[in-house]
């Protein structure tokens, strides 16, 4: 039985579910890349003294999208991904990728299934003893590719990388971020269609992330490779994935498009790992009481986005402002200031005086209050007419309040 | 005794020490690799999963390794006979030193591959590897550094095993030494013998260090 995967690997991997006369191809691309129904993991003996890692997980993962799995560590998604290219063996329920039964394959059909799918890993995971290009080579060679193929392969896929110059390198010689990149060209070699990333930039520090996420977002989008990737980190979900699924204590609470997820969750787990983005800064989160007392204030979350984030009242991104901001100000345009506040200024009612002061002519394009040291610091972007007068009316209140202000330029 | 027959002596024995030595050290290594690569590899879950063979192969090992070598040469003299038709002189000594040599290298190959980083077994075995090919293209090139210091320690300690096999007629270094140097009150042979020993261990332990440095990438920097 065993054998027979191997020998026919294009049979074994057609859709099983396709109806009778149906178009192969439509039905193949009907099938999610992944579909896990009611997957689980169970250590040990069942009842008690066993440990069930992952419980009824039911999931599809999209052709072609970049797919998050966020969950605390010890939640079970080193577990679940591993499930997908059978390193781990389901217990109860069935993987599906690209139709197959991963847990139905003999060892011969796994071994198939795993060199159409290229994994990286958060330790990277490269032979100390070969170089860059023979690491790239090593899932060539074992699929039994000659020389003369590999050669041609190894190269392009280094360059794709950005590391066309460190072939030669020992995996000792090159940085953490470059390490990656040689595990994402490595993971690339057998032309997979699915790719695995198992806690990939948790060993890098934020900038090199980023640029392996974006390195990621890319072979995405041209290669159209789909991606299934696990994290504890928010941060790479909401740069790369379109969808996302959050993993608490093996089973999945919560999932759908990463936007919808992000602005509005439902279930306490993904609340807590959104952690600093959406949730109340300590020093706020103490100072909330439930119920108001006289002369106390009501503190209220706007959350804007989509058509609404480009409404005047509520301000446009600066980002898109930064080419139209100019030196010097033409007649009619506006100020752009960045206004700075902490200690005590952070605690007063400055963005409604400053309203007060110059009309409801000012418009906040951007904002954020963070907590630095248990102490809260606060930046707004605010803009105003750049006429003299309303100029010299923010001057005054600026001085008076103490507040640190920066003119960042004239707009439109 | 005369500078010449000193001479004559030593370099005599040295030939001795150095074919016990090299000969035991080879066919001993190249059957201990494997036994030691299926210590590393044949436990429960691991790659070529066999518990029962694993732990009774083990204890043969420590049987082996823990007899002391003077008991096992006079032990093993009938399989000595069977393989080499004598029980004395030099090639009568280099069976036990073999045997002698397979389990201590073995272990020492075995504690080399499970230094390997279990991610790389992971990352090859998500790439479709056989387990063979974990082995050949993973396990070995990453604990050849490794393995090859643990070849130096085995050739090292079979110089010091092959002082003992005087005792049936093996000869070598450390044979002259007891015979003429102790008992004959020779104190130049001693010196002499103990300085050749000293030489050839300082030569064995500098080559395989310096092979192990070339082959071991992991923390290079340049």
């Amino acid at each position: 039985m065993t054998s027979q995967h191997a020998g026919r690997a294009g049979a074994t991997y057609a859709a099983p579910d396709g109806k009778p006369g149906s178009d192969p191809v439509a039905v193949a691309h009907s099938v999610p890349m992944v579909a896990f129904k009611g997957a689980g993991k169970r250590y040990g003996p069942a009842g008690e003294g066993g440990f069930t890692a992952v419980e009824s997980v039911d999931l599809t993962v999209e052709r072609g999208a970049i797919t998050g799995i966020i969950g605390r560590s010890g939640a079970g998604k080193s577990t679940l991904i591993r499930m997908v290219n059978g390193l781990e063996s389901v217990t109860s329920g069935k993987v599906l990728v690209d139709g197959v039964d991963v847990g139905a394959l003999g060892e011969d059909g796994l071994r198939g299934l795993r060199r159409q799918i290229g994994m990286i890993f958060q330790h990277f995971n490269l032979l100390s003893s070969r170089t860059a290009f023979d690491n790239v080579a090593l899932p060539l060679e074992i699929a039994g590719v000659d020389k003369k193929a590999i050669r041609a392969k190894v190269g392009p896929l280094l360059d794709l990388v950005g590391l066309g110059d460190k072939a030669g390198s020992y995996p000792s010689e090159l940085s953490g971020g470059q390490k990656q990149r040689v595990g994402i060209a490595r993971a690339l070699a057998t032309d997979p269609k699915l790719l695995l990333s198992d806690e990939a930039t948790s060993a890098l520090d934020p900038e090199t992330t980023q640029s392996i996420l974006e390195l990621l977002k890319r072979i995405n989008a041209d290669l159209g490779l789909t991606v299934l990737l696990i994290t504890h980190e928010m941060e790479v979900v909401k740069t790369i994935a379109s969808h996302v699924a959050v993993i608490d204590a093996g089973r999945i609470v919560e999932s759908g498009r990463t936007f919808d997820v992000y602005t509005n969750p439902q279930h306490e787990t993904t609340r807590t790992l959104l952690a600093s983005a959406l949730r109340l800064p300590n020093w706020l989160r103490s100072a909330v009481k439930p119920q108001p007392s006289a002369g106390d204030r009501v503190l209220v979350r706007l959350v804007f986005f989509g058509d609404t984030a480009f409404q005047p009242l509520t301000g446009r991104l600066v980002a898109e402002l930064g080419s139209d901001v100019k030196p010097q100000p033409s007649a009619g345009d506006r100020v752009l200031v960045r206004l700075v506040f902490f200690g005590d200024t952070a605690f007063q009612p400055l963005t409604g005086r400053l309203v007060a002061e110059l009309g409801s002519d000012v418009n906040i394009l951007a904002g954020a209050i963070e907590e630095i040291s248990g102490e809260p610091f606060g930046s707004l972007v605010v803009s105003y007419s750049a006429e003299p007068d309303v100029v010299a009316r923010a001057n005054r209140f600026y001085a008076e309040t103490g507040l640190t202000t920066e003119v960042l330029g004239y707009v439109a | 005794m005369s500078p010449d027959m000193l001479f004559n002596l030593l370099s005599k024995a040295l030939m001795q020490t150095l074919q016990m030595v090299f000969i035991a050290g080879i066919v001993g290594s190249i059957i201990g690799l494997p036994i030691g690569v299926f210590l590393a590899t044949s436990g429960k879950g691991e790659l070529f999963p066999a518990p029962k063979t694993n732990r009774v192969l083990g204890l043969i090992v420590n049987a082996a390794r823990s007899t002391p070598f003077i008991i096992l040469v006079v032990a093993i003299v009938p399989l000595t006979r069977l393989l080499t038709g004598t029980s004395i002189g030099t090639w009568a000594a280099i069976v036990p030193l073999t045997i002698a040599t397979i389990p201590f290298f073995a272990r020492l190959v075995e504690s080399a591959i499970r230094e390997v980083d279990k991610g790389l077994i992971e990352a090859a075995r998500a790439m479709g590897a056989t387990p063979s090919q974990i082995v050949y293209k993973v396990l070995l090139p990453e604990a050849r550094p490794s393995i090859l210091m643990a070849l130096t320690m085995t050739i090292v300690s079979l110089i010091g095993y092959s002082a003992m096999v005087g005792a049936v007629g093996g000869g070598g270094l450390g044979d002259l030494g007891i015979r003429f140097g102790y008992q004959r009150f020779n104190p130049e042979m001693m010196v002499l013998v103990v300085a050749v020993l000293i030489v050839l261990v300082q030569v064995v332990q500098s080559a395989g260090d310096g092979l192990a440095r070339r082959f071991d990438k992991r923390n290079r920097k340049n």
